[in-house]
């Protein structure tokens, strides 16, 4: 009681009226900055984004959907139907990233499981011998693998490129798989052994579905980048082994081909953002984070 | 199947992959101390390769370009980086999820399209190939590596002392650089090592728009895909690998220590 009394009369008291009056809309201005303050920091990089990430792309869009002399036009597309030759190149360069992926799956899955069995585990140095080519520049690797080509005279143009991309993206496929695999409850393995379930369906029942999420992200991981590169083609293949990489880069890389060149890159552009949708329907939005667990 | 059995099976398979995966890195060393020109001939040992290396201009032209390049953008990176993070970090629902798609958007496209979208942008805007394209475009792809690694630091700090700040009378930037910034530097140093780390490594992006600037990734594939290698490529790319994973291998002695102490000091 004796409080409330008090307050009151400090509130009377205070002898306000001509500073409150001032005092009040400067308050309620200073929270309005910073509720807006904070969030306006991540305006400078946001509006960079725009200028130079956003505005390229509608640029290509652009390209991709004039002809030479500024007019719309679909045809850009329609080139890329009308040469069988081109839809060949195509073919073989999914083709090439299909195999690349596949034998990166059939020999990262075991050396994950290996990796993350019990036999190995904790074994950190050697997971991460495994992932630190990951980080040195793909050139070199690329380089370091002609040599060894070149030493056991292997020529065939498809081989070495497979290998070369096997090689290069390996790291890729494994890291995902690893650690959704390590990640794994050993519990789940265990319930399957007890209610009878040989290593083999354990395999199949068990620890392949719960490895989706690692294997689509791997799967993403070494696809998406054996389609799009040119340079592992360039230097370890030959026009056999043309890539969609390839195809874009030869594009602007004559004159007038903008238009064209815009129109795969776009055709690239939507393949990339399905691949991705799909990716994170399956996984859950999980896709990316089964990557971030080592290094 | 005995366990014994089982085991030294595992070990041979893993071995026989790190074999595999190493093998061709040690046969590029081993050659680099010798210098015949073809590949796979050995013409006695010598350190000539690596004398050419460090008297070769070129090579240490794309050296100081690279390094100056990953700095300059990893920099920019880290100071917009850490901004973007904090203002994505405190966005409500669904400005975030636009923010965040769009810092996605140089991620999870193909480099090759980043690439050729730079290249026509740059051309049509008359921003000069070569240093200034390059500047820009480095800090854009690596900002939002950057913005990964310094998100996790802001949801341990306490998002109240940003406002005890400005309580205490600081201005919104005032607050940030003196209250928020500090907090946040472990994340920023990681993000600012990632974003050097990948401008040094980009190759990709850099080459529709370097305008005869050359860095370390573009040497090297000027004179794998076009020049054809020279002997002293070798020695070059030996010099790295060892670089690289020394560096690599400290960074990760270390964190694992610090783990480890984190790890005695809770226990």
């Amino acid at each position: 009681m004796n409080n409330e009394v008090e307050v009151g009369v400090v509130a009377a008291e205070v002898p306000v009226p001509d500073n409150d009056a001032p005092k009040k809309p400067e308050k309620t201005k200073k929270l309005k900055i910073r509720g807006i303050k904070r969030t306006a920091f991540s305006m400078p990089y946001l509006a960079l984004s725009i200028i130079f990430v956003v505005v390229p792309l509608l640029i290509m869009l652009y390209y991709a959907f004039t002809d030479l002399d500024g007019g719309f036009t679909f045809g850009n597309f329609g080139h890329f139907f009308s040469r069988p030759n081109i839809i060949k190149v195509m073919g073989r360069s999914f083709l090439i990233a299909l195999i690349t992926t596949v034998v990166c799956f059939i020999l990262a899955y075991p050396l994950a499981l290996a990796l993350s069995s019990s036999t190995l585990n904790k074994k950190f140095v050697l997971v991460m011998l495994f992932i630190l080519p990951m980080w040195i520049n793909s050139l070199l690797r690329t380089y370091a693998v002609k040599i060894v080509l070149y030493m056991f005279d292997m020529t065939n143009a498809w081989v070495a490129v497979s290998i070369g991309m096997v090689y290069d993206f390996f790291p890729f496929m494994l890291l995902p798989l690893y650690s959704v695999l390590s990640g794994m409850d050993k519990n789940l393995i265990e319930a399957s052994y007890d209610l009878g379930a040989s290593p083999l369906k354990t395999l199949v029942k068990v620890k392949l579905p719960l490895s989706l999420p690692g294997i689509v992200s791997g799967v993403l991981m070494v696809f998406m980048p054996t389609v799009s590169t040119f340079a592992i083609s360039d230097i370890l293949g030959d026009s056999t082994t043309y890539m969609f990489g390839n195809i874009i880069d030869q594009w602007f890389a004559t004159s007038g081909g903008w238009n064209i060149g815009s129109a795969y890159s776009f055709i690239l552009l939507v393949l990339i953002a399905v691949t991705v949708f799909v990716a994170n329907k399956i996984t859950k939005g999980n896709a990316e984070v089964a990557v971030g667990g080592v290094l | 199947m005995s366990k014994n059995v089982k085991t030294s099976l595992i070990w041979i398979f893993v071995g026989v992959m790190l074999a595999l995966m190493y093998v061709p890195i040690l046969i590029l060393i081993i050659y680099s101390f010798t210098d015949a020109m073809a590949l796979g001939v050995w013409g006695g040992f010598t350190f000539d390769l690596y004398k050419a290396l460090f008297t070769d201009s070129a090579v240490l032209g794309a050296l100081g370009n690279s390094l100056l390049l990953a700095f300059i953008s990893a920099l920019l990176a880290t100071v917009l980086g850490t901004t973007a993070a904090v203002g994505i970090y405190y966005m409500k629902r669904k400005r975030k999820a636009v923010a965040q798609f769009v810092s996605n958007i140089t991620m999870e496209n193909a480099e090759i399209v980043t690439g050729v979208a730079f290249m026509m942008f740059f051309l049509l805007t008359n921003i000069q190939y070569g240093w200034p394209a390059l500047i820009i475009a480095h800090t854009m792809i690596t900002v939002p590596y950057v913005i990964l690694s310094v998100t996790p630091r802001l949801s341990q700090i306490n998002p109240n002392l940003y406002e005890a700040g400005l309580d205490l009378g600081a201005s919104p930037i005032g607050s940030m650089v003196r209250v928020v910034i500090p907090q946040l530097i472990p994340g920023m140093i990681s993000g600012f090592v990632m974003a050097f780390t990948l401008s040094l490594d980009d190759f990709i992006v850099s080459k529709f728009i370097n305008g005869g600037v050359e860095t370390i990734p573009i040497y090297l594939y000027n004179a794998l895909a076009k020049r054809g290698p020279d002997p002293t490529l070798r020695a070059l790319s030996s010099v790295l690998f060892i670089v690289v994973l020394a560096a690599l291998i400290s960074v990760n002695a270390v964190s694992a220590s610090r783990k480890k102490k984190a790890l005695k000091k809770a226990a």
